[in-house]
């Protein structure tokens, strides 16, 4: 086990491309998630003032 | 196939049909990621001459795919946006910006932290990594352009003809190792003939650009259904499907 995590020597190289990868990838998920369902409300709120109105 | 395609430019049929198919995508592409993360870390053997550095391969290579891929979908997208004024491939243009320009981001990062324990040096100024570079400022510039604009209709049709001049700079990435004498190791994989890397790790690698092919649905989707909205908020079908939840 920690023969894998050491990684022949290149444990920095390896580990920081695969965290770096794991951070943009997951910025491209929650942050469209985010928008998209904050979106939706803002649509929803100006929806239910015009029916009120 | 006309009517397939016509059928997915309709917003409401669109926004309903990527509702339905997102989990399954989600699903599938997290599977292909697991396995070739577990074949390319584990199962895969060490190189004979990188030792286990080369692994950094799984990343960097799909994402590198993908910074050229998306930049041909959005060429397309744009050329379709600019004939025939299809309001959904303007949509598709703008939402695959922020992804390619991640992917190439990631392609130059693990690229750099590739060059330094196999070259001795992050970056060389040479024709493969200054031709990514020059990519990541089009996707970039795309998006300020885009960003400056405010009518999206317009701002649409300017990103595209900006998408459709910077595809010079694709096969000069693509045949840039092979056009000048470079650092960057030659084609391995997209070459004519037989592949000339180890099947044990050839098959995660595909593995990985599948996902990752499957991530870009994924985000593009989650983004495109974004902007549709906004551009059809006043529309009936948007009012109906807010009234229906």
């Amino acid at each position: 086990m920690r023969e894998f995590f050491a990684m022949g020597g290149y444990a920095f190289y390896v580990w920081t491309s695969y965290a770096l990868a794991c951070v943009i990838l997951a910025w491209n998920i929650l942050l469209p998630h985010r928008v998209h369902k904050r979106f939706i409300s803002r649509l929803r709120r100006r929806l239910t003032q015009r029916t009120q109105a | 196939m006309w009517t397939i395609f016509h059928r997915w430019a309709s917003p409401p049929y669109f926004y309903r049909q990527s509702t339905r198919l997102l989990p399954w995508l989600s699903a599938i592409c997290a599977l292909l990621i697991i396995a070739g993360l577990i074949g390319g870390l584990i199962l895969a053997p060490s190189d004979y001459q990188q030792g286990e550095s080369y692994r950094i391969i799984y990343i960097h290579v799909p994402s590198a795919w993908m910074s050229l891929f998306i930049y041909m979908v959005m060429a397309s997208s744009g050329a379709i946006a600019l004939i025939w004024r299809i309001k959904l491939a303007e949509v598709m243009l703008v939402a695959s910006a922020p992804i390619g320009a991640s992917f190439t981001l990631l392609a130059l990062l693990t690229g750099v932290l590739w060059g330094k324990p196999m070259w001795g040096a992050w970056w060389v100024w040479d024709a493969r990594l200054t031709s990514e570079l020059l990519l990541l400022f089009l996707y970039l510039g795309i998006i300020a352009l885009y960003n400056a604009i405010d009518d999206k209709r317009r701002a649409a049709s300017a990103i595209a003809v900006l998408a459709l001049v910077g595809v010079v700079n694709i096969p000069i990435i693509h045949y840039s190792v092979q056009w000048w004498s470079t650092l960057h190791q030659g084609p391995t994989v997209t070459k004519f003939g037989a592949p000339s890397i180890y099947i044990g790790m050839l098959i995660p690698l595909l593995l990985m650009a599948l996902g990752f092919m499957l991530f870009y649905a994924i985000s593009v989707l989650l983004r495109a259904r974004t902007e549709l909205l906004a551009r059809e908020a006043a529309s009936r079908w948007v009012r109906e499907m807010l009234e229906e939840a």
